[in-house]
This record gives C-alpha cells, sequence and structure tokens, in this order.
C-alpha cells in the first residue's frame, strides 16, 4: 500500500514536471515568435542582410527543387495515368497532376526539402552562435539578436517558400506534360484543357497560404531551437548539442509541417 | 578618489545546481578608475564579470550600473545601458564567419550612421593600434590567439565605451605584446577616461595599471583596495595570494634557490 502510493506520488511528481516543462518550452517558442515578428516590423530596415539570406534559403535550394519538381511531376502523371485509366478517364490527368500539386505535393515537399536544406543550417548557425557566447557578445554589444540575427531570416523565409513552391508546381507540371504527352500518348490539347477547366484561384490560392505557414514555421523551429540550445534539457554543449539540437529542429519542423498541412486543407476544403 | 559610483554590487549570491559560486559579493567601481579582479582559476571572476554584463541574474542581491538594477529591469533599459559597455570575453567570442575586418566594423555598422568610408578609417586606425594590419582579411580561425584577443580589444574598443570589461585581456601574448597592450590601456583610459573591469592573472604587473586590486576567494571579495595597500594587506587570503604569486620577487636568491629544489 504504501509503495503504491509512493509510486503514484512519484508518477504524479514525474507528470507534473513534464507538463511544467513543456508549458515552459511552449512559452519560450511563443514569445520568440513575437519577439522577432515584432523585430521585422520594426525600423530600421536593412535590405542587405535579407538579400543574403533569400539567396541561401532560396537561390540555393533552387537546384534541388527543380529536381525533385520535375520528377514528383513525371511520377504523379504515371500513377495517374494508370489509375484513371482504369475508368475510361485518362483525359483528365492534367487537372489530377496540377491539383495535386498546386494543393498538396508542392509545398509539402517544397517544404521539407528546403527544411532539409535550409533550416538544419539554421539551426546548427545560431546553435554554435549561442555555443560560442557571440550571441551573448552581440547582446553585451547593445545589438538585439533578434533583429539581427534572426529577423532577416524570417523576412526571408516567407518570401523564398512561396517563390520556390511556385518553382516547384511549374517544373511539376512540366514533368507531368513530358511523361502524359510525350511518353503516354496523351492529347496535349486534352492535357491542358483539362488542367485549365479544373484548376481554380482558390487551389492557387491554398498553395500560397501553406508555403506562408510552411515558411514560417520552418523558421521559427529551427531558429529558436539553436536560439535556446543551452537551455535544453538535455544539455545542448559542444559539438553533439549541435547535432542532437539540429536533428530534432528538422523532426519537428517536418512533422509540425505535416500536422499543419492537414489543418489547413481541412479549413480550407 | 571620490568620483560616483558606475558599478556595484550588493551582497550577490549565485549558485549553479548545487556549487556556490558567489556569496555576498560586494563591489564598487568609480567613474574612471580601473578595477582589477585577480583570484586563483575557477573562483568566478568571469561570474561576477557576467553579472556586470547582463547576462547572469543572481539568486539573490543587486546589481546596479549607473544607478540602475540591470538584473531587473527591462530588456531595453539593460540595452540602453549596454550601449556604453565595451567587453573582451575570456574564450574572445568573435564572430567566427566573418573576416576580422568585418567583426571591428560589426559595431560601428549596427549602432552608428557612419558612411563605409568612415568606417573603413575607423576599423584601420584600430588595426594598426593592435599591430594588426594584414590580418583584416582573415578569419578568426586563421589567426593566432593572442591576435584574436587583439581583435577582440579593438571591437571592443571601436565604439569608444565608457565602461569597458576585459576578462584576461593580455592571457597567451608575449611580454612584448602584453606590454604594448597596457601602454595602449594607459593611453587610451588618459584619452577617454572610461571606467574599466579588468580581470587578469598577471599579476604584479597589471597593478600598475590599476586604481583597486579585488581579490576573489573562499566565494567572496576579500578586500578591494589599492595596489599598495593590497600588497600590505593582513587579510589571510589576500597574503597568501601576494606571496604566492609575488613572493619569488621578495625572496633573496637563497630562499629561491632552495624554493625550486623543493619542486
Ligand atoms: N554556466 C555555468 N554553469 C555551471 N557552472 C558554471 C557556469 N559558469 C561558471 N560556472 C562555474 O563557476 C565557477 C567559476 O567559474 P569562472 O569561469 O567564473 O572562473 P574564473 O574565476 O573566471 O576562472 P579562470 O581564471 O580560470 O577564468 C567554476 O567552478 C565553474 O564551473
Ligand atoms: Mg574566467
Amino acid at each position: 500500500m504504501v509503495i503504491l502510493k509512493s509510486v503514484m506520488l512519484k508518477l504524479l511528481e514525474k507528470l507534473g514536471y513534464e507538463s511544467l516543462y513543456l508549458l515552459e518550452v511552449t512559452g519560450r517558442m511563443g514569445i520568440f515568435l513575437f519577439s522577432c515578428l515584432g523585430r521585422v516590423l520594426a525600423p530600421p530596415y536593412k535590405l542587405n542582410p535579407i538579400i543574403r539570406q533569400i539567396h541561401f534559403i532560396g537561390s540555393r535550394s533552387v537546384f534541388v527543387i527543380l529536381f525533385t519538381g520535375t520528377f514528383t511531376g513525371m511520377v504523379l502523371a504515371l500513377q495517374g495515368y494508370y489509375t484513371l485509366r482504369k475508368f475510361g478517364s485518362e483525359g483528365l490527368l492534367g487537372s489530377a497532376v496540377a491539383l495535386s500539386l498546386l494543393r498538396e505535393l508542392g509545398p509539402v515537399l517544397t517544404a521539407l526539402m528546403v527544411i532539409g536544406r535550409a533550416g538544419s543550417a539554421i539551426t546548427a548557425e545560431v546553435g554554435i552562435m549561442r555555443n560560442s557566447e557571440q550571441i551573448d557578445a552581440l547582446e553585451c554589444m547593445a545589438i538585439d539578436p533578434y533583429k539581427y540575427l534572426i529577423a532577416p531570416k524570417f523576412v526571408a523565409g516567407l518570401i523564398a517558400m512561396p517563390l520556390l513552391t511556385f518553382i516547384f508546381d511549374v517544373v511539376g507540371i512540366f514533368g507531368g506534360w513530358a511523361v502524359g504527352v510525350g511518353l503516354l500518348d496523351i492529347n496535349q490539347g486534352t492535357f491542358f484543357q483539362s488542367m485549365y477547366k479544373a484548376v481554380a484561384w482558390q487551389d492557387i490560392n491554398m498553395g500560397i497560404i501553406k508555403a506562408l505557414i510552411f515558411g514560417l514555421l520552418m523558421i521559427w523551429i529551427c531558429s529558436v531551437k539553436g536560439y535556446f540550445l543551452h537551455l535544453d534539457r538535455s544539455g545542448g554543449f559542444g559539438a553533439e548539442g549541435v547535432s542532437r539540437t539540429t536533428t530534432s529542429a528538422v523532426v519537428l519542423s517536418s512533422v509540425s509541417i505535416l500536422v499543419w498541412d492537414y489543418l489547413i486543407s481541412a479549413i480550407m476544403l | 578618489m571620490d568620483s560616483e559610483i558606475v558599478i556595484e554590487l550588493i551582497n550577490v549570491e549565485k549558485s549553479f545546481g548545487s556549487q556556490k559560486v558567489l556569496d555576498r559579493v560586494n563591489l564598487q567601481v568609480r567613474r574612471g578608475t580601473t578595477l582589477v579582479i585577480v583570484g586563483a582559476s575557477g573562483q568566478g571572476k568571469s561570474v561576477i564579470l557576467k553579472h556586470m554584463l547582463g547576462l547572469v541574474r543572481p539568486d539573490a542581491g543587486q546589481v546596479k550600473v549607473f544607478d540602475k538594477d540591470i538584473a531587473n529591469c527591462s530588456k531595453s533599459e539593460l540595452k540602453e545601458v549596454r550601449k556604453s559597455f565595451g567587453v573582451l570575453f575570456q574564450n574572445v567570442a568573435l564572430f567566427d564567419s566573418m573576416t576580422v575586418y568585418d567583426n571591428i566594423a560589426l559595431p560601428l555598422r549596427e549602432r552608428t550612421h557612419l558612411s563605409e568610408a568612415e568606417i573603413r578609417a575607423n576599423v584601420e586606425e584600430k588595426l594598426a593600434m593592435m599591430d594588426l594590419d594584414k590580418a583584416g582579411n582573415k578569419f578568426p580561425a586563421q589567426i593566432s590567439g593572442g591576435m584574436q584577443k587583439r581583435v577582440g580589444l579593438a571591437r571592443a574598443l571601436v565604439l569608444d565605451p565608457s565602461i569597458v570589461f576585459f576578462d584576461e585581456p593580455t592571457t597567451g601574448l608575449d611580454v612584448n605584446k602584453s606590454n604594448e597592450i597596457y601602454r595602449l590601456f594607459y593611453k587610451t583610459q588618459a584619452q577617454l577616461g572610461y571606467t574599466a573591469v579588468i580581470v587578469s592573472h598577471d599579476v604584479p604587473k597589471i597593478f600598475k595599471l590599476s586604481d583597486h586590486v579585488a581579490l576573489l576567494a573562499n566565494k567572496q571579495i576579500q578586500g578591494c583596495l589599492t595596489p599598495e595597500e593590497f600588497q600590505l594587506s593582513d587579510n589571510p587570503h589576500i597574503r597568501s595570494f601576494v606571496e604566492t604569486t609575488m613572493g619569488p620577487i621578495y625572496s633573496s636568491e637563497r630562499e629561491e634557490s632552495s624554493f625550486y629544489e623543493k619542486v
């Protein structure tokens, strides 16, 4: 009886500890987001750091996006063709490819690729700066690390992610066209006609909104993880701390993007 | 000696986990003077400095800079106070993905409205002052430890601060360089009249530069005295510190040789 009681107490204690920790982390992340977004809006506005970040997050991801976009469109056409043929509606291939890309695969796959390329790099960069006291040094020089270090990344993420998604969609559609029209002998007119009829502005808007939200999520999670590396319960020390945190930032942002993808679709459809 | 107090620690206590590092530390720094904090390694000198910088909050007690309790003020007030700081960290904390030049230029670029040409003139002057003329385009990883220290000093001084904090400014420098740095401190302080807090192991040389010396031992400040008083103090901690760090200078040759024989 006494043992049972002490076990129960331990369990409750553990539960309380965990929920407090969760609350603390969530609160910290929330404050971080609002502070950073506040700094984005506050003057002075410097273009140079933003352009540098867009170059890093955006331009240097273009090649990966071209590649994955093309192949995604191609495989969509291939799979779609054999499915649609069962119902005798191969003619709808164009619309099937375009809608899947615009609404779902474009934003999601782009975000996942950019997380792998740029998100991980952001966590590692900010985490190393935290670990080697460079962020402390900024603060002591009365330079606001949110404004100087993080805010340009948010702006760049919000600009780059929709543009990259757009590129992904376009090359994806051409990939689908290449397979559908070039390989599977679908009439080119039919392919584009069905696309033209089926795609509404709403689908495009949904893609843009998703891209914006995914961009925000990626920058937020990846930079906050690096920024508060030193407060990590499992210990953010040294090279191992940075590597562990980077991994967890990539996992967490990928998972939250998939969850939010579902939520946005459910709300907007 | 009666200028106003710019930094004041009142009964500051700090523990890391179960390890108590500072226990009711009291310390005052007056405007325009140089305070040197000495003490054995691992006693908490850097921790005291971090309290003054507002990077570490005390568990109890107050840290006042310009009469503002920086442990309990808003972020913007703290930032305002820090505008008068120039800081050299013990590990230097240079921005390692920027060149030496950009490291020194950064405070000017972010905090002033100077043109790029004015910034260049200012940075080049600082580089020359620190004998780093040829290192401007190198990255921190490409220069020696002593050179990094000097870059850190240049970065700390570039905005003409009114309080400087130097954590071991001459550790890792050869004798000529460190003498040069001391001369430089003397000159710039005469020019700018800044208040300085310096942590150093370079005893007794650093005494020449200091108005007050404070020994941190046994989690507390063991008297904050002028260098002359410090060397004559009968506080047991200070006595033993003076004897171990400066002993051989005053002991006769015979005593010294027997000292080395024992070792
Ligand atoms: N962030 C921290 N977390 C835990 N313990 C710390 C932290 N910072 C310092 N300490 C502990 O506080 C004590 C004092 O450290 P500090 O760096 O101030 O020593 P120091 O006097 O500057 O030594 P040195 O002359 O070697 O630089 C050490 O025992 C150290 O382990
Ligand atoms: Mg130290």
